[in-house]
């Protein structure tokens, strides 16, 4: 996983509640054995409607999305989150995320920044306009308008994104715990 | 005397390998299940790092999503090819590589080929107290055998085969307290659709729920099922029910359940997990099985829900300014008008199955209300999908498939069929489904498609009138 310090840059102001893995990524794109390639079929039942903000040539490779509560609801396929890396999104800021796509996404160098719904809508309108900036060193997410909202994130993930660590690597590295466990209830 | 616990939190405690400061835990998982779709890359994650599969023996793997429901073997019971080229790859990916790591596989000609979240418990793979995953995220089904259920993605998929185990924060609580008995034509489907209505699609998240109450201690082992399977559309990653007598009658006998000695000593542990006295719960939601009626769902969300015998609900009526806005999306793609009544809403696609609602208990719902009768003229395809090569194989013991074709039913192989857009199943932009999945996202069942979530008995009630129906007019 590629390192996640600050990212900054134009953001997709998409908003609605409920978006679900489903709309981020169709079934029918995910009869594929590789994780690359899915951008481009992303959000397709979105992108079909004209005048559709992923189409928006000044959001064209956003690094950042702003989305509704409950984003990533649904199905648990992490075919969501290598869309939106495929896409070129970073870090994804909404009111709430369901807990299997903020995994996914994590395991993937995305961050998932939570913030209150006043803070999602402020940054939703002045996104429309002007590029942002979301720091995990600071857990701030600021605006050139002098925005500025802080988030928080449990300090492992962070850890993780900021050294773009292997979790496989990581828990290896327990093998001894994992071995006694195994032999105390006879597994 | 230790504090009095939650069956979640005996079981959590029960599997904590580690604890990190902040809370963190690894847990160790007893049993995983893998199917071709979220697993290709997870293999070949640890091909690239020179990593082994470290339990195969606790892993099991069978084809569902991609699989046409139409016959497997020819005349001859050679197996057919599958004629969609990226399908028939994800399938020979699977084959690849449980051959190449060694992990048990259940073929899919094999009678015991299925849905995954069917399969598991049918062969008694799940077993209660353990922690069950599966790169899905229905796998909250298994829930209801008093197992730790949950999704995963991907790459938990590969943390999984390699170390056996998964880093996790633990969950909240929340009970969720039914009493009293369903209605006359009212399943346990309807009960979860109206629990979802009232949690809200995001009421769930960070809950572990449990199913708590005399309804649920009534509810068949595959009504629970049904209900576990449903967490997830509430937000919550698990759904768990208390083993009791009728989870023992359930997994006795079946292939990979202890047996002998072994299985006197797994039912008194088991009789140990329920919620102790006393024990507290982060939050409840309490209900009187009485309230609940058949229910159907009108928009893009599980919980947009309704009783048969309501109204589609005015987006204005919405007090979230959201909620409105998403509610005029979902009218507009439904094509539906705010204040008609759900009756007069017709249908052109019927679909009974998926893993909510393709057991043994559901198709005999389900013929129940066919039985007799045929399907309306205006349906263009009415699909009955067991959940497994086995439900089939029952089902056909008791007639149920001959009630089903003389109706006017096709009857197909297990899979996940018409659940999700994935195989030759699929309803066609613009055209309405009556179907006892779980999912009525955009474009869950086909682009476009537009689909009202019902119990098996409703969606024969449905099939049988053309339109949506209570079904309780019918079996009167
Ligand atoms: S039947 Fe539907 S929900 Fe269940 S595993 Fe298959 S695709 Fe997923």
């Amino acid at each position: 996983m590629s390192p996640f310090t600050r990212v900054e840059g134009r953001a997709i102001p998409l908003g609605r509640p409920n978006v679900d893995t489903d709309v981020i990524i169709g079934a029918e794109h995910l009869k594929t054995i590789e994780r690359s390639g899915l951008g481009r079929h992303a959000f397709g039942s979105i992108r079909a409607q004209a005048g559709n903000v992923f189409d928006d040539p000044a959001f064209a490779r956003a690094p950042i999305l702003i989305a509704g509560d409950n984003f990533g609801c649904g199905s648990s396929r992490e075919h969501a989150a290598w869309a939106l890396a495929d896409l070129g999104v970073r870090a994804v800021i909404a009111s709430s995320f369901s807990d299997i796509f903020s995994g996914n996404a994590f395991k993937n160098g995305i961050l998932t920044v939570v913030l209150p719904q006043a803070a999602v809508d402020r940054l939703l309108s002045v996104a429309k306009e002007l590029p942002l900036t979301v720091d995990l060193e600071t857990m701030t997410v600021t605006s050139p308008l002098q925005d500025r909202f802080s988030f928080e994130l449990d300090p492992f993930r962070r850890d993780c994104l900021l050294g773009g660590l292997d979790e496989i690597a990581l828990t290896l590295a327990s093998e001894a715990a994992i071995r006694a466990y195994e032999l105390r209830t006879g597994i | 005397m230790t504090a009095p616990r939650t069956l979640y939190e005996k079981i959590w405690d029960a599997h904590v390998v580690e604890r990190r400061e902040d809370g963190t835990c690894l847990i160790y998982i007893d049993r995983h299940l893998v199917h071709e779709v979220t697993s290709p890359q997870a293999f070949e994650g640890l091909r690239l790092a020179g990593r082994q599969v470290r339990r195969p023996e606790l892993t099991l793997a069978v084809a569902d999503h991609n699989l046409p429901t139409t016959p497997r073997v020819d005349g001859d019971g050679m197996r057919l090819p599958i004629s969609d080229q990226a399908s028939a790859g994800q399938l020979a990916a699977l084959e690849a590589n449980v051959a190449d790591f060694g992990v048990p596989y259940i073929e899919a000609t094999a009678a015991e080929q299925g849905i995954v979240h069917v399969v598991g418990p049918e062969q008694g793979f799940t077993l209660p107290g353990t922690t069950v995953v599966c790169g899905d995220s229905h796998t909250a089904a298994h829930g209801a055998m008093g197992a730790l259920a949950f999704g995963i993605g991907t790459s938990e998929v590969e943390h999984v085969l390699a170390t056996q185990t998964l880093l996790l924060k633990p969950s909240k609580t929340m009970e969720i307290r039914v009493d009293g008995k369903l209605g006359f034509g009212v399943s346990p489907k309807d009960l979860i659709l109206a629990i979802i209505g009232r949690l809200g699609a995001a009421g769930g998240a960070g809950y572990v729920l449990e199913y708590r109450g005399s309804t649920f201690s009534e509810m068949s082992v595959e009504g629970r099922l049904t209900v576990a399977n449903m967490s997830i559309e509430a937000g919550a990653r698990s759904g768990l029910f208390a083993p009791d007598e009728k989870t023992f009658d359930y997994l006795k006998g079946r292939p990979m359940a202890p047996s002998g000695a072994a299985w006197e000593a797994a039912i008194a542990r088991w009789r140990q997990l329920a919620t102790d006295e006393g024990a507290r719960f982060d939050r409840s939601l309490i209900m009187d099985a009485a309230d609940v009626a058949p229910t159907v769902t009108w928009g893009t969300s599980p919980d947009d829900v309704a009783p048969i015998t309501g109204t589609i609900p005015d987006p204005e009526s919405f007090a979230d300014p959201a909620r409105q806005e998403a509610a005029r999306k979902a009218l507009e793609y439904m094509g539906l008008t705010a204040g008609a009544a759900l009756q007069d809403v017709p249908v052109e696609h019927i679909f009974i199955g998926s893993c909510t609602n393709s057991r043994i208990e559901d198709l005999r719902a389900a013929a129940d209300v066919v039985r007799g009768r045929h399907v309306a003229d205006r349906i263009k395809q009415a699909l009955v999908v067991p959940g497994s090569g086995l439900v089939k194989r029952q089902a056909e013991a008791e007639g149920l498939d001959r009630i089903f074709r003389e109706a006017g039913f096709e009857w197909r192989e297990p899979g996940c069929s018409m659940c999700l857009a994935m195989n030759p199943d699929k309803v066609p932009p613009r055209e309405r489904c009556a179907s006892t999945s779980n999912r009525n996202f955009v474009g869950r069942q086909g682009p476009g498609a537009r689909t009202h979530l019902v119990s098996p008995a409703m969606a024969a009630a449905a099939a049988v009138t053309g339109h949506l129906a209570d079904v309780r007019e019918l079996l009167r």
